[in-house]
């Protein structure tokens, strides 16, 4: 059987804004719009991996936090209604998606083996969390692959975003390997805002973008040179920074997904695409793909 | 006018534990116990309505209030999900969450109602309610926490909470759905193995719990924020739930408590705790901080263009004079700067005669109970019982100032501009204030004052 490889890594933000603006038939509330900066970019990743051969997709979502290790959904066939807690009025979306639980059984084995606190979720009743299903339907909207779904592990509220990142770290290598050894091609999904301060109401209509902007100049700073580290294939010094930025810009980058992507990819040095930022309730988001597919057989 | 109250406040866990696999483990059984235990004393108070604020249900945008009528799913919790599901259908009360809703814009917070099939219901409040009032006996109401949200606006969210008991007369049960140490053990463990995370968690929630038996709810409220630094995980920024159960308490010291239960929920502190009004005799309150009735925070954040500075009740009402130095004037410092040109108060042989005396605060002119309307003129809730008060208060200032006393109050003619809203409220204070002194009364109804209050008093006094 030939190796299994991560053939893109994606930062692919989850605001359900994004949903709600785009309009699938799968989501109740109906908008006029908006966002369309973001929803270009993500235009443009789909595009960039429209030809590239892939079986699954794995994302890290922060909306699934778990403070008991890490969790893995087990359950092959998902399907209800889900609700964003937050912003019930922009996301109620009824999903239909496959669990790939065998490489998801294989990503949580090898945590293990490797002194990971990990769990298999199985209870049939459980719902997908709203971060895991926007990232997979911006990047993904015809839901035809299946995907492993991971829970967010709150170490960092815990203990620290050392103790996160050298988790996340070893989360990383753990789903390179099992990756490798499942023989898959896998498009990885780090589901994640940048700097994370939200403004605390809402204009009427929510997509009304006159008032849309970051909410300080400082998180606007943060979010730029985030995106030149990544545009210059310096992941590493990304790391080394993290724990200012997750205190400084208030980053969902804390749930551990950003450190996790790059830490599968082996901390490239290799260049991210930017496909789009823009900010949403003044959180900033960058749609970023690392095309690890066209960097040659290591 | 109804008279609705707080009849009881309850401390309780979170967790699915008690619910799912009670038989699991003797503590986790003892919270059960001690949840069931809640349970009837509900059943046999005449309640009528229970109010959950739970800690695990996050908003973002200002307060979210349950307004579904029928809230019904499947719960799984995120981390014990194999312990089960837990099916649940709520009864809400929709007329108080719409009107909870509306009190809490009025006192200047940003709030809105949530009805959507399918919502998920957070695993603190499907708990509390499948143990405390199974089977739906009496309609409940459900509130977010905030994930920005400070002490003031907690405060204020639970006296909007209070104006919409008390104008619908109910006998509310408040509930703060929370643990006292959150610290959880992060990998799995046996429930035998199931112990307090850490001795100092333990130590400090033995304190907790012995304020609260003591009936110290405030005080608790008071050192909130060392809690949260001391043995919370920082999950939802500080100690909040004791912010609002003490402000839905009056902010008291003396409420009469019980520790019902408290045991290891996977590490963390579970405690069931009920606190009676009744006052257990002792203790006074004490402040560290300011009492606060309307919430005038940092929520406008949308509008970049707009003038960022605090805005004061008074910035577009009339200019304040420094009281007039003429013959025979009594003015302080103690009391509001004049709105034209005359004094405090003047002195006529052994007569004193005071220009009318409205609620507004000396120094920065905020208006205790809120101002009755906005910079905009739409009007605002507010407390006519507080103002009412406050007018009593600035009234002793002056007549102290004139080395007499509010006993020497001789004659007395009271302002209202809403008569039909405010005249019961501001009768109480009244009675409770100067109708034990005994001076004539009168009292006019009047299209508006000059500031946006409610009330002022013109009064006659001796020396
Ligand atoms: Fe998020």
């Amino acid at each position: 059987m030939a190796k299994g490889s991560i053939v893109a890594g994606c930062l692919a933000p989850h605001p359900p804004h994004l949903v709600y603006a785009d309009n699938p038939d799968q989501n109740e509330p109906v908008s006029e719009g908006g966002w369309e900066q973001l929803r270009w970019g993500y235009e443009r990743l789909r595009e960039s991996l429209k030809d590239v051969d892939y079986d699954v997709i794995v994302v890290l979502s922060p909306h699934w936090q778990t403070y008991v290790g890490t969790h893995f959904i087990g359950v092959e066939k998902c399907s209800s209604k889900s609700v964003d807690p937050v912003f019930p009025n922009l996301f109620r979306f009824n999903y239909d998606l496959t669990i790939d639980v065998e490489l998801a059984r294989a990503i949580h084995d090898q945590a293990k083996s490797e002194g990971m606190s990990v769990k298999m979720m199985e209870n049939p009743d459980f719902r997908v969390d709203y971060g895991t299903i926007v990232s997979c339907h911006m990047v993904r909207p015809e839901w035809d692959k299946p995907i492993v779904s991971i829970s967010s592990n709150r170490s960092l509220s815990y203990y620290s975003v050392e103790v996160m990142q050298e988790m996340m770290m070893e989360l990383g290598r753990s789903t390179a390997k099992a990756i490798e050894e499942s023989g898959k091609k896998c498009v990885l999904l780090a589901s994640n805002s940048l700097s994370h301060r939200h403004f605390v109401t809402e204009t009427n209509p929510p997509e009304d973008m006159s008032k849309e902007h970051i909410t300080s100049h400082a998180m606007h700073l943060w979010d730029m040179r985030m995106i030149e580290l990544m545009r210059s294939g310096k992941s590493q010094q990304i790391i080394n920074e993290m724990p200012e930025f997750c205190e400084q810009a208030i980053a969902e980058s804390d749930g551990g997904a950003l450190t996790w992507l790059l830490s599968a990819m082996d901390v490239p040095t290799e260049p991210a695409t930017l496909h789009g930022y823009g900010t949403i309730i003044g959180t900033g988001n960058a749609i970023m793909e690392w095309p690890c597919h066209t960097w040659g057989e290591q | 006018m109804m008279s609705g109250e707080i009849i009881k406040s309850l401390i309780v866990p979170p967790h699915p534990h008690p619910v799912l696999c009670p038989d699991k483990n003797e503590g986790w059984q003892r919270i059960r116990d001690a949840y069931d235990e809640a349970r009837r004393q509900i059943e046999e108070s005449d309640a009528d309505l229970i109010i959950i604020y739970s800690t695990l249900w996050p908003s973002v945008i200002g307060h979210q209030i349950q307004a579904d009528p029928n809230p019904e799913w499947v719960m799984v919790d995120a981390d014990f999900h194999d312990l089960g599901s837990i099916h649940y259908s709520l009864k809400i009360d929709t007329d108080f969450a719409h009107a909870w809703n509306k009190a809490n814009i009025s006192r200047g917070l940003e709030s809105r109602t949530v009805a959507y099939d399918g919502f998920p219901v957070d695993v603190g409040s499907v708990v509390a309610l499948e143990l405390l009032n199974p089977n739906n006996r009496i309609p409940a109401v459900i509130c977010s926490t905030n994930v920005y949200s400070n002490r003031a606006e907690t405060t204020v969210l639970a006296k909007s909470c209070m104006d919409v008991i008390k104008q619908q007369g109910k006998k509310a049960v408040a509930v703060s759905v929370m643990s006292l140490s959150n610290r959880m053990f992060t990998e799995a463990i046996e429930p035998h193995e199931d112990r307090i995370h850490s001795l100092k968690d333990d130590e400090w929630n033995q304190k907790i719990l012995e304020f609260l038996s003591e009936g110290r709810l405030e005080d608790i409220g008071q050192l909130s924020r060392t809690i949260h630094d001391q043995i919370r995980v920082k999950k939802v920024v500080a100690f909040k739930p004791m912010w609002w159960l003490s402000a839905m308490n009056d902010n008291r010291n003396d409420l009469t408590g019980k520790v019902l239960a408290y045991e290891p929920i996977h590490g963390a502190g579970a405690a069931v705790v009920v606190l009676d009004p009744q006052s257990n005799g002792t203790g006074d309150k004490e402040y560290d901080e300011d009492d606060v009735d309307f919430y005038g925070g940092d929520r406008n954040v949308l509008d970049s263009s707009e003038d960022e500075t605090e805005s004061s009740p008074l910035d577009s009402g009339p200019a304040l004079y420094d009281p007039v130095e003429g013959k025979n004037a009594v003015n302080t410092s103690k009391a509001p700067k004049p709105v034209g040109a005359y004094p405090h108060a003047r002195r006529e042989g052994d007569l004193i005669y005071l220009s009318g005396v409205g609620p507004r605060q000396p120094g920065d002119n905020s208006i205790p109970g809120g101002p009755i309307k906005d910079k905009a003129g739409n009007p605002l809730n507010y407390d006519i019982k507080a103002q009412t008060r406050a007018v009593v208060d600035n009234i002793a200032r002056i007549l102290e100032e004139a080395g007499s006393s509010l006993d020497n109050v001789i004659d007395v003619t009271s302002f209202l501009v809403d008569m039909d809203r405010d005249f019961s409220g501001y009768n109480e204070v009244w009675a409770e204030t100067l109708g034990k002194v005994g001076p004539t009364r009168t009292t006019l109804a009047i299209r508006a004052l000059p500031t946006p209050i409610a009330v002022e008093m013109k009064v006659i006094a001796k020396v």
